[in-house]
């Protein structure tokens, strides 16, 4: 595995293991009608592993970038993100893949499940890069959807299922493969406020069991939960307390 | 997983597979279909040439082409009716039976040393000469020289004689009848017109028959000419003996000739001593025929030289039709829908890609590496065009038996020996000639049943340009959905 000595090279101190996440002069740019839209401007900052942290800001402000560039979907245009220890600027598109395989884990706020496979086989779509015995796959993917309350719902098309149940699918999706933070952006964006409180609750949950969590919400109620919560606006990050 | 996804990919999104393998499935369908006619049409032409050229030939050589002369063709020999001709009537006319060998009309004749140059030409197999002659009887009654005047042919009795003759002015009663007579080379049986025959009764001719008066006849001329074994026939005057009779090949294919007699024979009543119409030349192998064509033409320089595919293209009437047919518009129309439906499964599965751009950004975000979407997008697009593919050979393979239940019959009219130049017009209203027109007409015209093969390889070719047509397809918007950035799929929101 290629990817590995890269590993052993950009682990730097004993600290980064420890350092989920490690942004430094972040600077995302992107070209919009000719005209250079600065989407992070200069951001720097460390988010240990076992955080809760939510995200604000007005819309437009950069958090979907932000998101970004930790989940290793993206690279930055300047500045160095590190995402477990690697820095994602030196790797190339196959290494970022393996980060997003077995490290992240993705919650979108459309659930964004595929429409023509079952709870369990949208499930079972995160692990496929995991490159698993089918049996252990089926079975992780049960696990994960018992773990968010769906065991019922699992031969389900995602037509079939509320919008709350979609996320859970969602969240079992991004669950399965055990990753090391969990990054959502406006989980419950979609959602009523009582499908809002049992998915935080559901996030608090996971938390406490020690995953990481990152997440982009514009509702308070929810922010109000988080260990840490953060504000982008412009482009710049700001810590509020 | 991968196979899972594609099957519920692909019963999800019915329209779409429904479309592109309907389009795929045509144009299989139509590949397969023209190219079983093509092949049909190509097994119709060469049996419909073997008929008349004889099996195994590959080259024929004939005499050059020359323009019609003026006044006596070739092949219009004319009746010289003297006093002695025939017995006087005591009413004035004059009972005539005569019976005249000539030259084929559209034959001319050359000297039969060329089969021996031939023979001793590199690549060579086998070569026999034959001589293609018509034999004209003329019947009945004329009136008086003193009635009619000085010329024989002048009036009624010329040019506008119907088939078998009739009354004509001048109180003239006659038939005239006309058959096709080939001198063989009866020594050289391994290559010729009677090759393709079948024998039907009695026996051919073999050397032992050289300058005896025996004749093989056509099995469809001795019926209606009522002839049979041991029968007597008169050709130019002299009684010959039936020995045997041939059919030709094919369901009701005509031999090349009414009537087949000894080479040496033919020679000496048609007053062609030494003299052949044609050469059938068989090359060693297929791969010297155009060696050997070229080294004969330097040869024999007087001489027409023609291949199989140039005497191809002799052959006239529906069946030349057809293969004009086949190979224009069929091919074109068979590339024309392939090329649709290759471009109908590309855009579709280009826009399948661009309306999917949400799912493959979110199987991006999961982990997926972008060969594996390529692989998703290039499966399912195979796949759609296969079972195109298997639909359509299905649908071709109906059309071939369907085609062949009604088996169409073609008629094929080759232009035998000697290229029809000379004595196109039957010169100026000889009398055998207009006769000679209606009979040995007949007689080139070949019947050929269209039966379309059904050959494994088209199958497997077709199951190929589907697969072809899928990976393309599927390559291309593979690559479309691989192009896409990961961060730029999930942000377009639908
Ligand atoms: N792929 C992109 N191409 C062009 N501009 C983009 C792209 N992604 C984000 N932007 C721009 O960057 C800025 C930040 O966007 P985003 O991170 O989506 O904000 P938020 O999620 O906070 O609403 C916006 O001005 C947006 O238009
Ligand atoms: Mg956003």
């Amino acid at each position: 595995m290629s990817e590995l000595t890269q590993t052993d090279t950009t682990i730097t101190t004993s600290q980064d293991i420890t350092m989920m996440f490690r942004l430094e002069a972040v600077k995302k740019s992107y070209l919009q009608k000719g005209r250079t839209v600065h989407a992070l401007n200069g951001v720097d900052l460390e988010i240990p592993a076992g955080q809760l942290v939510a995200i604000q800001g007005p819309t437009g402000g950069g958090k979907s970038t932000m998101l970004q560039m930790l989940g290793a979907l993206d690279r930055p245009t300047s500045g160095t993100v590190s995402v477990g220890g690697k820095a994602i600027s030196t790797l190339g598109d196959g290494a970022l893949a393996d980060i997003r395989a077995h490290d992240i884990g993705f919650v979108f706020q459309h659930y964004n499940l595929i429409p023509t496979l079952s709870a369990q086989e949208n499930v079972e779509m995160g692990l496929a890069p995991l490159k698993l015995p089918a049996e252990e796959r089926a079975m992780r993917a049960a696990a994960a959807l018992a773990s968010v309350g769906l065991v019922e719902r699992a031969t389900h098309l995602p037509g079939e299922l509320s919008g709350g149940q979609q996320q859970r699918v969602a969240i079992a999706r991004a669950l399965a493969k055990n990753p090391k933070a969990l990054l959502a952006d406006e989980p419950t964006g979609n959602l009523d406020e009582a499908t809002r409180d049992e998915i935080m609750e559901l996030f608090v949950q996971l938390w406490r069991e020690g995953l990481t969590i990152v997440m982009v919400t514009h509702d308070s109620a929810v922010a109000a939960r988080a260990q840490r919560r953060l504000r982008i606006k412009d482009g710049k990050i700001t810590e509020q307390v | 997983m991968f196979i899972r996804y594609l099957r519920r990919e692909l019963s999800g999104r019915r329209k779409q597979t429904a479309i592109i393998a309907a389009a795929m499935a045509l144009a299989i369908a139509l590949v397969i279909i023209v190219n079983a006619l093509s092949a049909g049409v190509r097994d119709a032409q060469s049996s419909a040439l073997e008929s008349v050229y004889g099996l195994g030939t590959d080259i024929t050589v004939t005499s050059t082409p020359t323009a019609p002369t003026a006044g006596r063709a070739p092949g219009g020999a004319r009746f010289e009716f003297d006093g002695d001709a025939g017995s006087t009537g005591n009413d004035g006319t004059q009972e005539v039976s005569q019976s005249l060998l000539s030259t084929a009309r559209g034959s001319a004749t050359f000297d039969s040393d060329a089969v021996k140059t031939i023979s001793s030409t590199e690549g060579v197999a086998a070569a026999s000469g034959v001589l293609s002659l018509t034999n004209s009887t003329f019947d009945g009654e004329l009136p008086q020289r003193s009635a009619m005047g000085d010329n024989a042919q002048a009036p009624g009795a010329s040019g506008v004689a119907p088939p078998e003759g009739g009354g004509m002015g001048g109180g003239g009663q006659f038939d005239v009848n006309s058959f096709t007579v080939m001198g063989v080379d009866s020594a050289a049986d391994a290559i010729g017109p009677l090759t393709t025959a079948t024998l039907q009764d009695g026996r051919l001719l073999t050397a032992d028959d050289a300058g005896k008066n025996n004749v093989v006849l056509d099995a469809a001329y001795a019926t209606t000419e009522e002839l049979k074994l041991a029968d007597k026939l008169d050709i130019g005057g002299t009684k010959f003996t039936v020995v045997g009779i041939v059919a030709g090949s094919g369901a009701d294919a005509e031999s090349a000739s009414n009537t087949y007699i000894p080479l040496d024979v033919a020679q000496k009543l048609s007053d062609s001593a030494d003299k052949i119409s044609t050469v059938y030349v068989q090359a060693a192998s297929a791969s010297a025929i155009a060696a050997v064509k070229s080294d004969l033409q330097t040869a024999l320089p007087d001489n027409a030289v023609n291949t199989q595919e140039d005497l191809a293209s002799t052959v006239s009437g529906s069946l030349s039709t057809a293969s004009g047919l086949v190979s224009s518009l069929g091919t074109w129309l068979s590339i024309a829908v392939l090329a649709v439906a290759f471009l109908l499964a590309i855009l579709l599965t280009l826009s399948g890609v661009s309306r999917r751009t949400r799912e493959f950004g979110t199987l991006k975000a999961i982990g997926w590496r972008n060969s594996s979407i390529v692989r998703q997008v290039a499966g399912e697009s195979v796949v759609q065009s296969v079972l195109g593919g298997i639909l359509g050979v299905i649908v071709g393979l109906v059309g071939i038996v369907i085609i062949n239940v009604f088996s169409p019959t073609l008629t094929a009219a080759a232009a035998t020996t000697g290229a029809g130049g000379p004595g196109g017009m039957g010169g100026p209203g000889g009398m055998p000639g207009a006769a000679t027109a209606v009979t040995s007409a007949a007689s080139n015209a070949v019947n050929v049943v269209l039966n379309l093969p059904i050959t494994p390889t088209v199958i497997i070719l077709a199951v190929a340009i589907s697969i072809a047509g899928g990976l393309l397809a599927g390559v291309l918007g593979g690559w479309r959905a691989a192009r896409l950035r990961p961060a730029e799929a999930l942000r377009s929101v639908a």
